[in-house]
């Protein structure tokens, strides 16, 4: 029997993978990817709560996260290209402009 | 009728104001003209109320709330009574001359017009101060003509010696204002207000030590003011200001706020004779005390600033012995008589091109007739002489000592009466007469101009006529002020004038058979009394060794100790951790965005544990 502690499980190791890839990753590309795990880690949080407590509002959350993660996806994807067709690469460290 | 109070009043003030306007543009004529013309407006404006209170009785004006807190309910009001018009005429009186004056004295000053912004303010605080009808109002002018004071003391502020005549004088003045302050708290504690009025009526129902308090810390403010003993010193180095001032200021209005204070609070003293004895005790002390220290002094504006010392002296023992209405005359003649011999030696110094040391002067009269005429007359009011002003209003003060049982004290002013003579003619014979010893320094002196000589005039003719004004001014000013009767039998009193117009005039017939001689012979100057005199009693000396060396040996422990190696060292600490802390933190920032997500990460656990450790208990 799959429980809801076994959700939070899966959720808490999706949810791992997408940190250490966001923090690790230098390249672009992955960063996104890494986010993309984030997002769909919590995702499959919400839903398993939804349907645990009966309730479709985590469900409606979900759904709410998947389109703003694609539109940020959208418009994230536009901006590295562009990069990549300005500089030729989209390594992390090619883009210390901010440095203190 | 209040029209003419808000004229007297703001007129100065818009000269003042007017004149601020151009205070760095280089020297205008027309800023000392307006001033002048504004000045003798208020003075118009005063002579006209004077008439109206004779006629109708005492304005009260209530111009608009002030301060209104709690209980606390003080208006902008101004009583135009017997005694504030008496002052409101005296000094724009000896304003306006002195304004009219000062057009030719600061002729080549550069900073003329600054001059006549001062003057004129000072003139307005001088207004608010007399005319006001409560203790603040009082208190505001009375600080007002503080600050008009050390901004004219200072006024060459590139002079060293200015400065620092213009700080002592604000500093001891501040002394004694906390005196007066600790008054005005304690009239407000016990009584709930501040006007006049209320504080009067309500003295019969207090307790008489509370009294004898309130008398004497306002007292003690009044002492400040009029430099009397031992906050004297300021008066004689505040010299250094533009004579123009020591004549307005230092002499004539400004040094007698005290003498008005006690005057106007006479309700007040007559409660509490004891005080009141004090106070005449003090003033016959500085009466003796200030005119031998005129007596060897060598400096034309110091012996004249003795002389006001011992004068105000006078109209102490006067106030103090409950003679207001006397003291308010000898504060009036002694305004026009004080002011004429200031304005005079102002036209002495300009012919000596800023010397002041008598004893290099000597036989000015020759090129200066009219300005020897106006100061031997003025001296001769000093030294009260008969029929000149100042023989009215001594003479009184000297009675009223002698009616009192208080023999020590009319001794004391019977023998300043004789050494007022001799140094008042000591300066005349010195400065007038005797050898030319300028010409030895090469100095070709001469008259001041026909204008400036012009404007002496009236006070000339006052210090001669106005003693005769004594029974006019006695009915006029009693209706306000206590009566005092005289109750000496006519003999005596008749032998009494003899002795002290006798003693002035031997103390004159002295000076001159003296100084026709040449003076004293040098070896006197190596006497101990001499020196002791004219090192003003080494009370300057005592000054700056028991009160201000100490003072500044804490001022420099609590600065360089307490100051910087406490309250410094910890400001800088702080400031130096906070920039350490950022010189430290600055290489998060480094600009590569794994390392800012990295951050993020690091503030998401902290704030994880934080939502843990701080999770509602269930």
């Amino acid at each position: 029997m799959i429980t809801l502690t076994h959700y939070f499980i899966l959720t808490g190791i999706l949810f791992s993978i997408g940190l250490v890839g966001v923090m690790r990753r230098t390249n672009l590309l992955m960063l996104f990817f890494s986010t993309e795990i984030l997002l769909n880690a919590i995702n499959v949080g919400f839903v398993a709560v939804s349907k645990y407590y009966n309730d479709l509002s985590g469900q409606l959350f979900a759904f709410f996260i998947i389109a703003v993660a694609a539109s940020e996806v959208a418009v994230g994807l536009g901006l590295l290209i562009l990069w990549y067709k300005r500089n030729g690469s989209v390594d992390l460290n090619s883009l210390q402009m901010m440095k203190g | 009728m209040e029209n003419y109070l808000y004229t007297a009043l703001f007129a100065p003030l818009a000269s003042s104001l007017f004149v601020a306007l151009f205070a760095a543009r280089p020297k205008m004529l027309f800023t000392g003209i307006v001033a002048s013309l504004l000045i003798a407006i208020s003075m118009i404006a005063s002579f006209v109320l004077l008439i109206d209170v004779n006629t109708y009785g005492p304005l009260h004006v209530s111009m608009m709330d002030w301060i209104s807190a709690g209980n606390l309910e003080i208006p902008f009001g101004f009583v135009v009574d017997e005694v504030s018009v008496i002052m409101m005429v005296t000094v724009t009186l000896v304003s306006t001359i002195v304004h009219i004056y000062s057009i030719g004295y600061m002729d080549h000053d550069k900073s003329f017009n600054r001059f006549f912004s001062y003057l004129s303010a000072f003139v307005f605080s001088m207004m608010i101060l007399v005319m006001s009808d409560n203790f603040v109002g009082l208190f505001i002018g009375w600080e007002g003509v503080g600050l008009c004071s050390w901004l004219l003391i200072g006024f060459w502020y590139h002079k060293h010696s200015a400065s620092w005549a213009a700080n002592e004088a604000f500093i001891m003045n501040r002394i004694a204002d906390l005196g007066m302050l600790m008054g005005l708290f304690l009239i407000y504690w016990s009584v709930g207000s501040f006007q006049y009025d209320e504080f009067f009526a309500s003295l019969k129902t207090m307790d008489s030590t509370l009294l004898a308090t309130i008398g004497l810390f306002l007292f003690i403010g009044a002492m400040g003011k009029s430099a009397q003993f031992p906050l004297h010193t300021w008066l004689a180095d505040a010299m250094e200001g533009p004579t123009p001032v020591s004549a307005l200021i230092h002499a004539a209005t400004m040094v007698t706020a005290g003498v008005y204070l006690v005057i106007r609070c006479g309700e007040l003293y007559t409660l509490i004779p004891d005080v009141g004895f004090a106070i005449a005790s003090l003033g016959a002390f500085v009466a003796l005390f200030a005119a031998s220290m005129a007596l060897v002094n060598n400096d034309l504006k110091r012996i004249i600033a003795y002389s006001t010392l011992s004068q105000l002296g006078y109209m102490f023992v006067a106030a103090g012995l409950g003679a207001y209405w006397i003291a308010l005359f000898h504060l009036m003649t002694h305004a026009f008589f004080k002011s004429l011999l200031f304005l005079g030696a102002g036209n002495v110094m300009h012919a000596m091109h800023d010397e002041l040391n008598i004893k290099k002067m000597g036989g000015l009269y020759g090129s200066m007739k009219a300005t020897a005429i106006l100061m031997s007359v003025a001296s001769v009011a000093l030294a009260g002489i008969y029929p000149f002003a100042g023989f009215f209003s001594k003479d009184k003060i000297l009675e009223v000592a002698f009616n009192e049982g208080a023999y020590f004290l009319w001794f004391a002013l019977f023998i300043g009466a004789g050494l007022t003579a001799f140094y008042s003619f000591r300066l005349v014979m010195l400065v007038f007469f005797g050898e030319k010893e300028y010409e030895k320094y090469g100095i070709h002196p001469h008259e001041a101009q026909p204008f400036v000589i012009y404007a002496l005039l009236p006070l000339g003719l006052l210090a001669i006529v106005s003693g005769f004004l004594e029974h006019t001014f006695e009915g006029f000013v009693t209706r306000l002020l206590a009566q005092y009767e005289i109750h000496i039998e006519h003999g005596t009193e008749a032998l009494l004038i003899a002795a002290t117009l006798g003693i002035a005039l031997s103390g004159i017939a002295f000076a001159v058979y003296m100084y026709r001689r040449g003076g004293f012979p040098k070896s006197w100057e190596e006497r101990f009394c001499y020196k002791l005199l004219s090192n003003q009693y080494y009370i300057p000396k005592l000054y700056e060794l028991y009160i201000m060396r100490p003072f500044s040996a804490l001022a420099n422990f609590a600065w360089q100790k307490i100051d910087t190696k406490v309250v410094d060292l910890t400001v800088d600490l702080i400031a130096k951790m906070v920039y350490s802390t950022g010189e430290k933190s600055r290489k998060m920032q480094s600009g590569n965005l794994s390392d800012m997500l990295r951050w993020m990460v690091v503030g998401m656990i902290g704030l994880l544990i934080l939502a843990f450790v701080y999770r509602p208990m269930v």
